[in-house]
């Protein structure tokens, strides 16, 4: 692997599924009474979050305290430009302390990538701007697969606010990469630009893609967070027109196959984008989703910081 | 009304007493080699061989010859959007620093961008501003005052007070800033008529393309998740303002066009004859969107670039000047206002001293300007379009020696910290241009010699 994960579309089939298969490992390890691993004992992994995000920064530290690194979590919130401060200035500051991984979350798309030009330690995309969130797609990947199966041949529909998602862009990215197809759900003004040159399908009418041209032809529907102040920039009219439009509402579950799983990054806004029979429903990964977001970092954190050793771990556990 | 001429300023010129200089075997134009005697200001002599008496006259020779044939002769650029950013942001580039990257870049007059801080929108910044320029003494610098107070699009600027000062404003701007209520361009577009102003529009619809709008709203912008800035936020209000132009027969002129729309809108606008003209920066004319793949803000400008087919219109519109005048649009910015993330950096870059060696490449090499179309559009028509005397002027006897000498070959390697610029947020960095600036003359006098700047304390008279 890099030595950085900025963009999911970094990721060969072999490096996404061989962190999908580490994180298996890590994931049985939630489940035990004792979670810590040594595996990453000594090592010093920051949080550098530009952008508030509790449930992100939560994962990242978890992650790398039962791997047990050292977790630092510094909030720049308001630093660099507000308060004059260069991003260059931020992050060699951070990295002078002498840290091995910076997972950074940043309101500007690319944000994360300018820093790795500047440090030497290992850098995580922990979300920048509407450009990506890596390990956000990664998680989706691992809890998908860990209900439906490979993924290859699968056809996931993605809804939602696509043009200021960094979400869809890495699960895009990641999705064509482990083979699965995709169709991007949205109205025209949600849409990102030039969207027709990305690898996957797109349409403005949810009923339409939902009900297929074949039973069972959706696999999977991740629906995505809908800021409300979209509807003030005029993206669409009323919070009632879009969930009528767009909503995962029950009528549209039923159209799905009885094990098509509904997948949401978070935070919801019931009654917008999803009800909550479907956040709530069997066919719900919401929950699997975080859960699954702490195993697929703790594989990300341990690939990138452990290097080529040999892969962890639970024996180790076992001793421990 | 009495309005002063911007050039009768000969009293506070420096380099007294004035040396004569005799070019030995240029190119005018690109034309046949000659010889040109420089005296008093004046192109006093010109002809092949001329008989000059060396010794009597105390003649500084300058030899045309060049390692492959001769060197071009040109009337010096005049860049009609230069930032100096003096008074305000010394630190990045004062008047004295941007003139002597204009006068290595081959220009002799620069128009002085208004948005500096304070605003350049009364006539006392304006004669301050100018003031520096004569102190600078390297290149005439014309301020551009504001449209509107403080830029802030709203009210008039005191457009008859800059222009009936002793800086004599024809230029009238926003730049930075869109003027996107109409009803304040129209009135603007009238107002500045008794004094033969010309209101030079960026053109940006706020409500289209916003302040955080930094890329090139397309396939790229869309895959980097950065905020679009389309090419119909130019245009729609480049489509307007020709309008707004026709209807008050006043004289407009569009800042930095960058795409291939907006150059189609100007076409069928003058065709029309409406009184519009137009400018393109050399970056728009180079360099493509596609550079910002690794978000580098050395490649964030305003407008941003563009797709090679805007790249190629532009070629085109410039090439049968539907678009009138290069403009570099030099805006240099401090390193630490460019790391940050792409979003959060400053607009802008250095383009002076490499305008021509960038015009060489995407106009002369590619066979749509020749020597002739390139000193039309960096010199005769942008001084016309300022209404700046005494420079685009024909090579010829009598007229202003304001003149540029370039050594069509000679290639050179940009270096950001050798350039004459406090900043060094040049997007050409590494890059090798062709056509260096062998020489300039501001009335006769060098202000670049050998390449190289001639110390203004050298010959320089006592400032007035």
């Amino acid at each position: 692997m890099t030595s950085h994960l900025l963009s999911a579309g970094d990721l060969s089939a072999e490096h996404a599924l061989t962190i999908l298969d580490s994180a298996e490992q890590m994931y049985a390890i939630q489940s035990r009474p004792i979670k810590k691993l040594p595996t990453l004992r000594g090592r010093t992994v920051v949080n550098l979050f530009f952008e508030d995000s509790t449930r992100t920064r939560s994962s990242f530290e978890i992650a790398g305290k039962w791997l047990s690194a050292d977790v630092i979590n510094i909030s720049a919130k308001g630093s660099s430009v507000s308060k004059g401060e260069s991003l260059r200035d931020t992050a060699l500051t951070v990295a002078a302390m002498g840290v091995d991984a910076l997972v950074v979350r940043h309101a500007s798309s690319g944000a994360v990538q300018r820093i790795t030009e500047w440090v030497d330690c290992h850098v995580i995309n922990a979300g920048d701007g509407t450009h990506e969130h890596p390990t956000q797609a990664l998680l989706d990947a691992f809890a998908l697969r860990r209900r439906i199966g490979d993924l290859t041949g699968k056809h996931v529909v993605i809804v939602g606010d696509l043009t200021h998602s960094r979400v869809a862009r890495s699960n895009v990215l990641l999705l064509n990469t482990l083979g699965a197809r995709v169709t991007l759900v949205a109205p025209p003004t949600l849409m990102p630009a030039a969207v027709h040159t990305w690898e996957c399908a797109t349409s403005w009418d949810l009923d339409e893609v939902l009900s297929g041209k074949a039973a069972g032809d959706v696999d999977a529907v991740m629906t995505l967070r809908v800021q409300r102040e979209r509807m003030s920039g005029g993206y669409f009219p009323t919070e009632r027109e879009y969930a009528i439009s767009y909503g995962l509402s029950p009528r549209r579950l039923s159209m799905l196959s009885e094990d098509a799983p509904v997948l949401h990054p978070g935070p919801m806004n019931r009654g917008l984008e999803i009800s909550s029979a479907a956040a709530d429903g069997p066919r719900s990964l919401v929950l699997d989703q975080v859960k699954a977001g702490v195993a697929v970092r703790m594989s990300v954190l341990y690939h990138l910081l452990a290097g080529a050793q040999p892969a962890p771990v639970l024996e180790e556990a076992a001793g421990l | 009304m009495s309005v002063p001429s911007p050039n009768d300023d000969d009293s506070y010129g420096r380099r007294r007493p004035r040396k004569t200089v005799l070019l030995r075997g240029v190119r005018p134009l690109g034309g046949e080699k000659v010889d040109v005697l420089l005296r008093d200001g004046l192109i006093a002599e010109l002809g092949p061989d001329l008989a000059v008496d060396l010794a009597a006259n105390d003649v500084e020779v300058i030899d045309g010859h060049t390692a492959s044939g001769s060197a071009i002769l040109l009337p010096a650029f005049v860049d009609l959007h230069t930032h100096l950013r003096e008074p305000g942001r010394e630190d990045t580039e004062t008047i004295a620093s941007g003139s002597a990257a204009a006068a290595l870049g081959g220009f002799g007059c620069v128009h002085a961008m208004a948005n500096t801080t304070p605003v350049a929108d009364n006539a006392e910044i304006v004669e301050q501003v100018a003031r520096l320029g004569r102190r600078a003494g390297l290149v005439d610098v014309r301020p551009v005052g504001a449209v509107s107070k403080g830029l802030a699009g709203e009210e008039l600027a005191e457009i008859g007070n800059m222009a009936r000062s002793a800086a004599a404003v024809r230029v009238f701007s926003d730049d930075g800033r869109c003027v996107s209520d109409a009803r304040l361009m129209r009135r603007a577009l009238e107002y500045l008529k008794p004094f033969d102003g010309v209101l030079a529009q960026h053109a940006q619809d706020p409500r289209l393309a916003d302040s955080g709008a930094c890329a090139h709203e397309g396939e790229l912008s869309g895959k980097l998740g950065l905020p679009g800035w389309p090419a119909v936020a130019e245009e729609s209000i480049i489509a307007r303002d020709v309008m707004l132009a026709e209807h008050t027969s006043s004289r407009l002129h569009v800042c930095h066009v960058s795409t291939g729309g907006s150059v189609e809108v100007i076409r069928w606008a003058k065709s029309r004859g409406i009184e519009v003209t137009a400018e393109v920066t050399p970056h728009h004319l180079l360099l493509t969107c596609d550079l910002i793949a690794g978000y580098d803000p050395l490649f964030k400008v305003n407008p941003p670039l563009r797709p090679a087919a805007d790249v190629e219109a532009l070629r085109a519109g410039l090439a049968d000047g539907t678009i009138d005048a290069v403009a570099t649009d030099h805006a240099p910015h401090a390193a630490q206002d460019k790391d940050h993330a792409f979003a959060d950096a400053a607009f802008g870059m250095l383009g002076l001293q490499t305008a021509v060696g960038v015009l060489i490449e995407s106009m002369i090499k590619t066979g749509q300007l020749d020597w002739a179309g390139l000193a039309d559009r960096m010199s005769v028509r942008p001084a016309r379009i300022g209404r700046v005397s005494g420079h685009g002027r024909p090579i010829a006897i009598g007229e202003p020696a304001n003149l540029t000498l370039i050594d069509p070959d000679a290639s050179w390697s940009v270096v950001p910290e050798a350039l004459a610029s406090l900043s060094t947020n040049t997007p050409y960095a590494g890059r090798t241009l062709t056509g260096a600036v062998r020489a300039t003359f501001l009335r006769g006098q060098a202000t670049v010699r050998a390449g190289a700047l001639v110390p203004a304390a050298e010959d320089q008279a006592v400032l007035a």
